[in-house]
C-alpha cells in the first residue's frame, strides 16, 4: 500500500513540475527589435541647416585625416579586420544595439539615467530636507534629482548639442569627403552602407557631444557613460563604418561643441532654481497678499517647493520676455464660486474613479522614480521617428526641437506655477484622495499639460500624416491629471493652451532651419 | 491574510488549509468565513528601514469565503474567495478595494505511518491563484495585490504525537508576468514593456502545538524569499516585482464545538519579524467554520 502511494507520488511530482516550468515568463522590451538604421536620406545639405547656439562649425578643430594610403590608415583598417575575423556573440549583440541609430540609443540612455535619479530627497532627522549639491554629487542626496523640470531641461541640452554638433561634423565631412571604410576591399559591412563621407564619424560626434555634457547634467554617471561610449566606438569599427582616426576625430568634435552649451548651461539660471528658504517664504506672502490661498506642501515632512525659479532659467525658442507675455491669466480665486465648483469636481473623480481612468492615471503619470513626462514624449517621438528611416542629424534636429520646445514650457509653467502660487485640491479639501502620488508644487498650470500639448504640436508639425494622434495623446494625459484629483479642470485647460503656445515657436523654427519637414 | 505589499502568502498559517496537515474525511464539507486585519507602518526600502508620513498607517481588510471538501479521506479540494480593502491613514493616496485572487487547492495525504507512539505523514499541496478582477497592481503600497496568476506546490511533512506535533513545508510558488497600465517602467533600468516579470517565491514554515479533537493551538515561524527583483530605492515608491522577502511568526487557535459536524471557530495573528521591501505588519484573524457532512450517516 505504501509503495503504491508513492507509486503515484512520483508521476505527480514530476507532472506538477513540468507544469510549473512550463509558464511563459519572457517580457519583451519593444527597443531591442529596432532594425539598422538605413536613412531614406542622408540629408547631405545638413551643414547648411541652422543650429541652436554654434554660428561657424570651421572655427572647430578637425584636423585632416590621414591619407588612406598612409601607414596609420592601413593599421586603423587592419584593426577593423581584426575585429572582424573573430566577433563573439557579445560583440554582435553590441553591433544589433547600437545600429538602430545613435541619437535613439543616446536618448534612451538619458531616459534611464533621469529615471534613476529621479527620487526626491529623504528627510533629515530634523524633518529638514537635504539638497543635492552639484558641487559634491555623490553625497546623498546625490545630484541630481532628476524632477520634470530637470529632466526637460537635460533632454534639451543632450539633444540641442547633439544637433549642433551633427551640423558641424557635417560641413567636416563634405569638407574631407572620405568615404567609409566598408568600400574598401577587405572590410565588411555589417550595418547598411551610406554614401555620407565618414570622416569624422557621426556616432562619435553624437557620442562626444552626449559624454561632454552629461558631466554637467549626471556628474556621477560619468563612467557607465563613457563605458557607453567606448561600446558604441567599438561598433562602429566592428560594422566596418569607421576607422579608429574618424571617431577620434568626431568625439573631440562632440567635445569642442558641447562645450558651448555647458557654457550656456551654467549660466542659464537653473542652478539657482531651487530657491532660497526667504524665497519660499516670500511666495506665501506675495500670495496673501493678493488675498489668495498659499499652496502648502503635502508631503509630510513639508518639502521645500520643487525648484520655484526655474520659471527664470532661460529658455531655448525664445527670450524672458516672452516667458511672462505667455504667463496665462490667474486661476479661479479662492473663494470664487467657479472655484468651488471646480474643487466639488475633482472630488466627484478622487470618489468615484472607474478602471479606465486609474489606467489612464497609471499610464501618464510618469512621476517618480520614471523618465518623466518629457521622457514619456521622447518615448512617443521614438516609436514613431523610428519608422521613418530618418538620417542621424534629422533624428537630432526634430528631438533638438521637441525637447526644446519641452525645456521652454517647463520654464513657461513653473513661472505660472510659482507666479500665482495656487492650493492643490487636496489642499482646499482633504477629502480628495489621489490616485496617483501628489507632485510637491503649486497646481495651476497643469506640468502634463504643458508638456504634452507643446510635444504634441511639434510631433504633429514633423509627422502631419500622424493625424490628430498625438493631440489625442496629449488631451489624454492632460485629462489624467483631473481623473488622478491632483489638478482641476481649469489648469488642464489652460496648460493645453500655453503648450500649445510654446509648441508653436519650435514649429515656427523648423520651418525655416532649412532641414524641410 | 495580506501581508502589505504580498498577497501571494494569503493562508499560510490559517487552520485546516493549504499549508497544514489537517485533512478533512471524505464527503465532508467546511465552509469559512474569515476576517483579516492586517496593519504596518513601518517597511523596509531594501534594507533601510523607515516609517512613511506620507503613508501613516497602512491598514489591509481582508474578508474571504473559503471551502474545504474531501474529495477523498485522502484527498481535499479548497479554495478561497478574498475581498480586500486597503487605507493609508496619512498623505493622499487613495486606497483600493475589490476582489482579489481566487484560490484553488488540492491537498494529498500522500504517505502515513507510525514511527514510535506518533503518525508520520507527507502531505503534497498543489495551489493555483488567480485575479479575481481587474484591480490596479502598480499602485502599490495601496494596491489590493500584485495581480499575478500563481501556480505552487508546497510538500508538507507532519509528526504527531499524543496531542502534540511538529510540522515543516517547502512550497515553490510560480508566478505569471503582469501586465501593468504604464508601457515603460524602470527597475533597475528602464524596461519598455507592459509587461513585468515577477520572479517566483519560496516558502519555508515551521509548525508546533498542540491538537486535539476540540482544540488547536499552534505557533508557526515563516520564511517567504523572492528569487529575484529588486530593491525599492530610498524614498522611491514600491513596484510589484520587487524582491519581497519577510520572515513571520505567528500563532493559531481554533476550537470546535460538534464532532465531525457544526461550528467550529478559529483566530490567530502574526507579525513581521524582518523583511525586505515589505511592511512590517501586524495580523489578526478570526473565522467562523461550519462543517456539513454528506456522507451516509452510518458512517459517521
Amino acid at each position: 500500500m505504501k509503495r503504491h502511494i508513492l507509486n503515484i507520488m512520483l508521476p505527480v511530482a514530476v507532472s506538477a513540475i513540468v507544469f510549473l516550468g512550463s509558464c511563459n515568463k519572457a517580457v519583451i522590451d519593444r527597443t531591442t527589435s529596432y532594425q539598422a538604421l538605413a536613412p531614406s536620406n542622408i540629408d547631405l545639405n545638413a551643414d547648411t541647416w541652422k543650429p541652436v547656439l554654434i554660428t561657424d562649425p570651421s572655427v572647430f578643430t578637425v584636423a585632416a585625416p590621414d591619407a588612406i594610403t598612409s601607414p596609420a590608415y592601413v593599421a586603423d583598417l587592419n584593426e577593423i579586420k581584426a575585429y572582424q575575423s573573430g566577433l563573439t556573440s557579445d560583440q554582435r549583440a553590441i553591433i544589433d544595439y547600437w545600429s538602430a541609430g545613435a541619437v535613439l540609443r543616446w536618448n534612451e540612455i538619458l531616459r534611464d539615467l533621469v529615471a534613476k535619479h529621479n527620487l526626491p530627497p529623504y528627510q533629515n532627522d530634523d524633518g529638514t530636507y537635504p539638497a543635492p549639491n552639484s558641487a559634491n554629487p555623490f553625497a546623498y542626496p546625490q545630484f541630481p534629482f532628476s524632477n520634470p523640470p530637470y529632466a526637460a531641461r537635460a533632454y534639451a541640452y543632450v539633444s540641442a548639442a547633439q544637433y549642433d554638433a551633427l551640423i558641424a561634423a557635417y560641413h567636416f565631412k563634405k569638407l574631407y569627403n572620405r568615404a567609409a571604410p566598408y568600400n574598401i576591399a577587405g572590410v565588411e559591412a555589417l550595418i547598411p552602407k551610406s554614401a555620407l563621407p565618414s570622416y569624422p564619424s557621426e556616432d562619435a560626434v553624437v557620442a562626444g557631444a552626449t559624454v561632454e555634457i552629461m558631466k554637467l547634467l549626471f556628474p556621477t554617471e560619468i563612467a557607465y557613460i563613457e563605458q557607453k561610449a567606448s561600446e558604441e566606438m567599438q561598433y562602429r569599427m566592428m560594422a566596418g563604418a569607421n576607422v579608429r582616426g574618424e571617431l577620434t576625430a568626431g568625439q573631440s568634435l562632440g567635445a569642442q561643441v558641447a562645450d558651448v552649451f555647458a557654457a550656456r548651461a551654467r549660466t542659464d539660471n537653473a542652478g539657482k532654481a531651487i530657491g532660497t528658504p526667504a524665497e519660499w517664504t516670500q511666495l506665501q506672502v506675495t500670495t496673501a497678499a493678493r488675498g489668495e490661498t498659499y499652496w502648502l506642501s503635502l508631503e509630510a515632512p513639508s518639502r521645500p517647493p520643487m525648484l520655484p525659479l526655474f520659471g527664470k532659467v532661460i529658455p531655448f525658442l525664445f527670450d524672458t520676455t516672452t516667458v511672462k507675455s505667455l504667463r496665462p491669466g490667474p486661476p479661479n480665486l479662492t473663494n470664487s464660486p467657479a472655484f468651488k465648483q471646480e474643487v466639488a469636481e475633482v472630488l466627484t473623480y478622487s470618489k468615484n474613479p472607474t478602471r479606465e481612468h486609474q489606467e489612464q492615471v497609471e499610464f501618464w503619470a510618469d512621476g517618480v522614480g520614471t523618465y518623466t513626462p518629457p521622457g514619456h514624449w521622447n518615448a512617443i517621438a521614438e516609436a514613431e521617428f523610428v519608422k521613418q528611416n530618418y538620417s542621424e542629424v534629422r533624428w537630432a534636429r526634430n528631438y533638438a526641437l521637441l525637447n526644446m520646445a519641452e525645456m521652454d514650457v517647463a520654464i513657461c509653467c513653473w513661472d505660472t506655477k510659482y507666479y500665482y502660487f495656487n492650493q492643490r485640491p487636496t489642499q482646499a479639501n482633504p477629502n480628495i484622495k489621489t490616485l496617483t502620488g501628489i507632485p510637491n508644487f503649486p497646481s495651476y498650470t497643469s506640468g502634463h499639460s504643458n508638456f504634452s500639448a507643446a510635444a504634441a504640436t511639434v510631433l504633429t508639425y514633423l509627422l502631419p500624416d500622424r493625424g490628430t494622434k498625438f493631440t489625442d495623446l496629449a488631451n489624454q494625459a492632460a485629462m489624467s491629471r483631473l481623473y488622478g484629483a491632483i489638478h482641476y479642470r481649469s489648469d488642464v485647460e489652460v496648460g493645453l493652451t500655453t503648450g500649445a503656445a510654446v509648441g508653436q515657436y519650435a514649429v515656427k523654427r523648423a520651418q525655416t532651419d532649412g532641414a524641410g519637414n | 491574510m495580506v501581508l502589505c505589499f504580498f498577497t501571494f502568502l494569503s493562508k499560510t498559517v490559517h487552520a485546516q488549509t493549504d499549508a497544514d496537515a489537517l485533512m478533512i474525511p471524505k464527503n465532508v464539507f467546511c465552509g469559512e468565513l474569515m476576517y483579516d486585519h492586517s496593519s504596518w507602518d513601518n517597511y523596509w526600502e531594501g534594507t533601510f528601514k523607515r516609517n512613511n508620513g506620507n503613508i501613516g498607517t497602512l491598514t489591509t481588510n481582508t474578508y474571504s469565503a473559503m471551502g474545504n471538501y474531501g474529495i477523498t479521506n485522502k484527498l481535499d479540494f479548497l479554495f478561497g474567495v478574498p475581498y480586500v480593502t486597503t487605507n493609508a491613514s496619512a498623505g493622499t493616496l487613495k486606497g483600493q478595494s475589490g476582489f482579489q485572487d481566487l484560490s484553488i487547492s488540492l491537498k494529498w495525504m500522500a504517505f502515513e505511518t507510525e514511527i514510535g507512539k506518533g503518525i508520520f505523514t507527507v502531505h503534497a499541496i498543489g495551489e493555483g491563484t488567480i485575479p479575481l478582477s481587474n484591480y490596479e497592481s502598480n499602485f502599490l503600497p495601496v494596491s489590493i495585490g500584485l495581480h499575478s496568476t500563481t501556480v505552487s506546490l508546497r510538500g508538507l511533512l507532519n509528526y504527531q504525537t499524543g496531542r502534540f506535533f511538529v510540522a515543516g513545508a517547502a512550497q515553490y510558488i510560480q508566478r505569471s508576468d503582469i501586465t501593468i497600465d504604464q508601457d515603460a517602467y524602470y527597475t533597475t533600468e528602464e524596461i519598455y514593456s507592459n509587461k513585468v516579470y515577477m520572479p517566483n517565491v519560496t516558502n519555508f514554515l515551521f509548525s508546533t502545538g498542540f491538537r486535539s479533537l476540540q482544540f488547536n493551538a499552534e505557533a508557526i515561524i515563516s520564511q517567504t524569499t523572492t528569487h529575484g527583483g529588486f530593491d525599492i530605492r530610498k524614498n522611491d515608491m514600491p513596484f510589484p516585482s520587487n524582491e519581497m522577502n519577510m520572515t513571520t511568526a505567528g500563532v493559531l487557535f481554533k476550537y470546535t464545538f460538534g464532532s465531525t459536524t457544526g461550528f467550529e471557530l478559529t483566530a490567530g495573528g502574526n507579525r513581521v519579524l524582518d523583511g525586505r521591501n515589505v511592511g512590517q505588519s501586524t495580523d489578526f484573524f478570526a473565522g467562523v467554520l461550519y462543517l456539513f457532512d454528506f456522507s451516509k450517516k452510518d458512517k459517521k
